[in-house]
């Protein structure tokens, strides 16, 4: 059989989204980032949002999300995605916004904003990718880096006593009124894909919805910066991290409390 | 000719926004500038023009949610005073990289620091010169009274989109808290989606759209070839607007022997002191730079030929003074004279600075 | 014709108001005007000034280090402003709180008894406006319907049915100025 019998249309099962650009994705091969940034595609075009959504990339390693997908972006400062989507949002109340952040954009430099916009409920999509380390930077300790975890400005491991403990801040998102959906997923198997691709699915459509913000953590590796092969990273992911960064939704008002959002007027 | 009020500079901001069709404001309390954002929130103008207001959580926020909302076309927002603006730095420099246009009021106080609430003019350097990181500029303009505080927010808008550059109005307590008679503009409709699309679909991120390759904005560029160019086009519109829209106001300047040069609340203690010299018959006028950048180098520079001796009045300890001396040359004395600390310098004092630094010495 | 006044007490005299109600009336006689107040915490409790100057002509300086009218109203105040009248100028003051009343010999000074008049009128508030009515015996510089008329503005609607009570302040005061000194 020759090359192009087997690329034949008819024997298709799997494609690439359209909305992925042809671009050359900058990230480590085996990196959660390039395995989301489909899933978004995926979402997208499925939801056939791709004309009114406006997606807010952060400063990290997926500070060029905008060159792969093909949609109109804005690119944030380091921790303010969330402001910038709201000015976007407030003032175009008829679109559909996200943010992608990192732990260190969401988490500690940006602590401030992901937690009012959050708490004003902009109606928004929030997607955070906890890889619990500053990869763009080359490795150094996030406000999620586990008790114990080397990394760059660890290298003897994370000390509570020097360094504080780990952020769990999306339990600290789920108390907020403003959220109506907050979610912890992993993308590391095909089932917890297609599990994870049903959540941001979900964000997207409350958004649609204008129910507020929508959360959606997704536990992921930095193969890179962990110093492991991507299937030690994802191993030691499991072992490691779910203890401690559970899986699962940790609120859903459409299911359970839909009292707990009040929805914005704008 | 449109309503005749009385207002405080303040509040005149909040009006005008609202009449100019400005589609939002994002903005955090400090005094003395905070009755900017409760004049708004007590006009509730989302009811009447649809303008979005909003007290964000910091002014990092506040400046992030302007490049948001600018960045979708929106004729958006901000004010703070000094330390607020301080917070900015970040986002406006951000703006200026990425190319959006907005309009950022700085009601200064006196710093460093948390300094005082009192009026100052110590931002100078901050606003014309920087304040963020990298090679940008603002334009700045510095209104003088109630009137120009109404009238600066249309014209800085209309700078800050035609050059795609955010705008300042760089003002403070005084002209912020007084309250004289000011002529209020006509209401302008707000752009709607598809005008915004008309005239700015080449960059807006609103949504791409079928008619249009989709939008990215951004200020950042790892290719150096191409980073410097973008620095070129910077610079490139930065000389434009020094060629094109220079503002400035001479006042009884045809027979001057001497010259006063200052700027917002300084320059109006400085009318009165014109007048009270001349009373003694010192021969002297005013030169008002009103944009700060681009600033008045030309009228300056020509002034020079003229007068014996200029003295630049601020309330801070000598900002300005660098680019008149600049202009000016070397042939004449250009001295300062300066109060801080939020202490606003009478206009007394300002002819007895003359009569001490340029005449008698 | 410009009118420099400098109205200075303690913050909660109503200071600032009875400033903006002469700026208004100002307004309606069609003169340009200028309000500019101190501002900040100390208003509260402490000292609290406004500037407001009437001309026919364009207003230069907000800030000034002389004036042809102070009100003065505490003795914080008496000290800081009593020099800083033009010669031939006019002091106007309640002496309720005043120990040292003025020694200036070049200026016009009037007493108003402001607080006892408010007191007698049967509201302490509207003590400004019977200050506001001495002062307009001394310097005619608005005309009564102005003043009615700056009121209306000045006075949110809801406020509107304290205005004959305020006029008959203002119309007290302008009975009960008393001369001190004439220059
Ligand atoms: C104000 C500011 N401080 C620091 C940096 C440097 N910096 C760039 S990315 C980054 C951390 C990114 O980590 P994370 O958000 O976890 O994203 P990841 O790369 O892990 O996906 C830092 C500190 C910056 N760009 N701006
Ligand atoms: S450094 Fe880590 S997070 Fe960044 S691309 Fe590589 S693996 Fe991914
Ligand atoms: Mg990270």
């Amino acid at each position: 059989m020759e090359l192009k019998d087997i690329i034949n249309p008819n024997n298709l099962v799997y494609e690439k989204p359209k909305l992925l650009t042809e671009n050359t994705m900058h990230y480590c091969p085996g990196c959660s980032h390039g395995v989301i940034h489909r899933l978004l595609a995926e979402v997208i075009e499925d939801m056939g949002i791709q004309d009114k959504t406006i997606g807010v990339s952060p400063v990290g390693c997926a500070v060029f999300a905008y060159n792969y997908i093909e949609i109109d972006w804005q690119e944030a400062a380091h921790g303010r995605a969330p402001a910038v989507a709201t000015g976007i949002v407030r003032t175009n109340p008829d679109k559909v916004v996200f943010t992608y952040q990192g732990d260190g954009d969401l988490a500690s430099i940006g602590t401030a904003e992901i937690m009012h916009a959050c708490n004003r409920g902009e109606n928004m999509v929030v997607i955070f990718v906890n890889n619990g380390i500053y990869g763009m930077t080359g490795g150094q300790m996030a406000p999620t880096t586990l008790l114990g975890q080397i990394t760059a400005t660890t290298p003897n491991g994370r000390d509570a006593g020097r360094n504080g403990y780990p952020l769990r801040i999306t339990e600290l998102i789920a108390q907020l009124p403003g959220t109506s959906y907050v979610t912890r997923q992993s993308v590391h198997t095909p089932a917890t894909i297609r599990k994870c691709k049903k959540a941001i699915t979900k964000a997207f459509q409350a958004a649609i919805d204008k129910k507020g913000t929508s959360f959606v953590e997704i536990v992921s590796t930095c193969n890179m910066n962990w110093k492991m092969t991507p299937v030690k990273a994802n191993e030691w992911m499991v072992e490691n991290m779910f203890p401690f960064y559970v899986p699962g939704d940790l609120k859903d008002s459409s299911k359970n409390d839909p009292e707990s959002y009040t929805p914005l007027k704008n | 000719m449109g309503e005749l009020r009385l207002m405080k500079g303040n509040e005149v901001i909040a009006e005008a926004a609202i009449r100019c069709g400005c589609d939002g404001y994002f903005g955090y309390p400090i005094t003395p500038q905070s009755e900017v954002m409760e004049t708004l929130m007590d006009r509730e103008p989302w009811n009447e023009t649809g303008m979005v207001v909003l007290q964000a959580e910091s002014e990092i926020a506040s400046i992030h949610m302007v490049h948001g909302a600018a960045g979708s076309g929106k004729k958006v927002m901000t004010s703070s005073s000094s330390p607020g603006i301080s917070l900015m730095a970040e986002g406006i420099s951000y703006l200026a990289g990425a190319e959006l246009p907005c309009l950022i009021v700085n009601v200064q106080r006196g710093g460093p620091g948390l300094g005082t609430i009192q009026p100052s003019q110590a931002d100078y350097w901050q606003s014309t010169k920087g304040g963020g990181h990298g090679d940008y500029r603002l334009i700045v303009l510095a209104p003088s009274s109630v009137q120009e505080m109404n009238d600066f927010v249309e014209l800085g808008f209309k700078l800050a989109f035609k050059y795609r550059n955010p705008a300042m109005i760089l003002t403070d307590g005084v002209i912020g808290q007084m309250m004289e008679k000011v002529v209020l503009a006509d209401y302008i409709p707000r752009l709607t989606d598809e005008e915004i699309n008309e005239k700015y679909g080449s960059w807006v991120t609103n949504g791409r759209k079928h008619n249009r390759q989709r939008n990215i904005i951004t200020s950042l560029e790892m290719d150096s070839v191409r980073m410097e160019n973008n620095n070129l086009r910077l610079q490139e519109k930065y000389a434009r607007m020094e060629e094109e829209d220079v503002l400035f106001e001479e006042i009884q300047c045809e027979d001057a022997e001497y010259l006063l040069v200052a700027f917002g609340s300084s320059s109006r203690i400085c009318q009165k002191a014109v007048d009270q010299a001349r009373e003694k018959g010192i021969k002297v006028g005013l030169l008002r730079p009103i944009s700060l950048f681009p600033f008045p180098k030309k009228p300056i520079a020509v002034l020079a030929k003229q007068v014996k001796g200029m003295l630049v009045v601020e309330m801070n300890a000598g900002q300005m003074i660098e680019d008149v001396q600049l202009a000016a040359g070397c042939s004449i004395p250009v001295k300062h004279f300066g109060r801080m600390g939020g202490i606003i310098p009478s206009p007394g004092e300002v002819v007895e600075a003359l009569e001490q630094k340029l005449i008698g010495g | 014709m410009t009118e420099e006044i400098i109205i200075a007490g303690f913050g909660g005299q109503g200071v600032l108001s009875m400033g903006k109600i002469l700026a208004y009336s100002g307004v309606m006689a069609d003169q340009e005007v200028a309000w500019f107040p101190s501002y900040g915490p100390e208003m509260r409790g402490g000292t609290a000034n406004v500037t407001v100057i009437l001309s026919e002509s364009r207003i230069s300086s907000p800030v000034l280090n002389e004036y042809d009218t102070a009100i003065i109203l505490n003795q914080q105040s008496m000290d800081k402003f009593e020099a800083m009248v033009k010669p031939g100028g006019v002091l106007i003051y309640d002496p309720n709180g005043i120990i040292h009343p003025p020694k200036r010999t070049d200026i016009n000074i009037y007493k108003i008894e402001g607080t006892l008049i408010a007191a007698e009128l049967g509201n302490v508030k509207t003590f400004n406006m019977v200050v506001l009515g001495a002062y307009l015996k001394a310097k005619p510089v608005v005309k009564m319907e102005s003043v009615e008329k700056g009121l209306q503005k000045s006075l949110p609607t809801r406020h509107h049915y304290l205005i004959p009570m305020n006029l008959e302040a203002v119309q007290k005061g302008f009975e009960s100025l008393e001369l001190v000194q004439a220059v």
